[in-house]
């Protein structure tokens, strides 16, 4: 078998120079045939990855690496078809799509093969030598696939938590957080880190924390809000809970939680009033009647 | 980030409450409880099962409030478990929303300090299974030491 081995290495190698151009054509047309792509990954693109997989593929082959090790362990390849995957990842492209066009560089290699020998055993124990090979490169593609998806929701995940905790100014030393959604541990450091750097840039003494937009207040909530008010209490400043509304006051009230100590109110414009009356000035930059 | 009990809220949500009435009820369903992800989606579910029941606004939050708490706590204290949603019906028609919240892990060693509103082990605010039977109509628990926690909560409809 080794020495069959080595002689389909040597054939395939040989067909990845001479007919390199060939197979990358094939390939690339081959992809184009399955459109299953539909994404933006235009014919000069599919192009490149080809030539670059291919020139990867006979180090590959010559390092004598086992046959089902070979694209996981010669590092110009391995980062070829990671880099495919992620880019199908990334344009839109499904895992089957991605898998299905990195195999179809079995049958653009056999093609090529095929060009030089008629030879029936020597066909099979390529073919078998190639599937191997490739069939790794297929999986690890579906893999890389799935673990650059997962990255992007990481990353969305994320910047949907930092960009739906916005602090407002809405007067002069009044500023205002209005949360959508629920309010975790993560989510509620998130919000408390921002409001408290926005008090210090504005010298603001007075922060509204509005709760319209959350839709269950439980005792995990109440406690990250009380939290919230400590730490701007802590900078000096005040805090109001601002959007109670009827079902959710009568459900804290039930639950037994205590927010006496906390100035709520029932709207944002009741708290902007409250606020106001707090800071007990006139209007923005001591200009009265200036909405600003 | 399309999550499951989104769709769901979504799509019951525009149903009429009044048509409910003559329809047979949902089968039961079980969500499980192993990350703080899995709270929010029992949260939607139980949103979504709440209005399907025909629940008014104060008793939609009521019942989502305490699902809240009792899955919380089977996610903190038990290590994780499951939440199953059934659709009871009183003999005198009144229909309702079950709520059996179940974990494996050490169980309630004093069941009636964990009741008493401010005791907690676990750096809460201590009201969450005392809330939750006051949020509630019917209450039962069954416990023990290292026997896990089976909290078993219902809320009848007012009419």
């Amino acid at each position: 078998m080794s020495t069959s081995d080595a002689a389909v290495r040597e054939r395939l190698t040989r067909a990845l120079h001479e007919r390199g151009e060939e197979i990358a054509d094939r390939w690339v047309e081959l992809q184009m045939e399955q459109a299953l792509l539909d994404t933006d990954i235009g014919e000069a693109e599919l192009r490149e990855e080809a030539d670059a997989l291919i020139e990867a593929l006979v180090p590959g082959l010559r390092s004598g690496v086992p046959v089902d090790r070979v694209v996981t362990s010669t590092p110009g390849l391995h980062e070829a078809v990671v880099g495919l995957s992620l880019r199908r990842a990334r344009a839109g492209a499904t895992p089957t799509a991605t898998s299905l066009a990195v195999l179809a560089l079995k049958e653009a290699l056999l093609k090529a093969v095929q060009r030089d020998t008629r030879d029936a055993e020597e066909l099979f124990a390529s073919a078998v030598f190639m599937n191997r090979l490739l069939d790794v490169a297929g999986a690890l593609s579906f893999e890389t696939y799935v673990e650059g998806r997962e990255e992007i929701i990481r990353r969305q995940s994320q910047q949907l938590m930092e960009q739906s905790t916005p602090v407002v100014r809405l007067w002069r030393q009044v500023l205002a957080v209005p949360l959508i959604g629920t309010l975790d541990t993560a989510r509620t450091q998130v919000v408390m880190e921002n409001l408290l750097q926005a008090i210090q840039d504005h010298e603001a003494l007075v922060a509204i924390v509005d709760i319209t937009g959350v839709p269950t207040v439980d005792t995990a909530v109440a406690q990250h809000l009380m939290q919230t008010v400590n730490a701007v209490r802590l900078m000096g400043a005040d805090c109001v809970i601002s959007g109670v509304r009827p079902s959710i006051a009568q459900t804290i009230a039930q639950l037994g939680i205590d927010l006496s100590t906390i100035l709520t109110r029932a709207t944002l414009a009741d708290a902007l009033a409250a606020a106001i009356k707090l800071i007990d000035g006139p209007g923005p930059d001591g200009d009265e009647g200036d909405g600003r | 980030m399309a999550l499951p009990g989104e769709s769901t809220l979504a799509s019951r949500g525009a149903k009429r409450p009044g048509r409910a009435e003559t329809r047979r009820p949902p089968a039961p369903a079980t969500y499980p409880v192993r990350t703080e992800e899995d709270l929010l989606t029992v949260r939607h579910a139980v949103r979504a099962a709440t209005v399907e029941a025909g629940f008014g606004l104060v008793d939609q939050t009521r019942v989502v409030t305490a699902a809240s708490e009792l899955a919380r706590n089977a996610y903190v204290h038990g290590g994780g478990g499951t939440v199953t949603l059934e659709y009871p019906r009183e003999p005198g028609g009144r229909r309702g929303l079950r709520l059996t919240v179940k974990d494996e892990g050490p169980g309630i060693a004093d069941l009636d300090a964990a009741l008493t509103d401010g005791f907690t082990t676990g750096g809460g605010l201590g009201h969450g299974l005392g809330g939750a039977r006051r949020l509630m109509d019917e209450f039962t628990v069954r416990t023990g030491p290292g026997e896990g926690t089976v909290v078993v909560v219902t809320r009848w409809t007012s009419r």
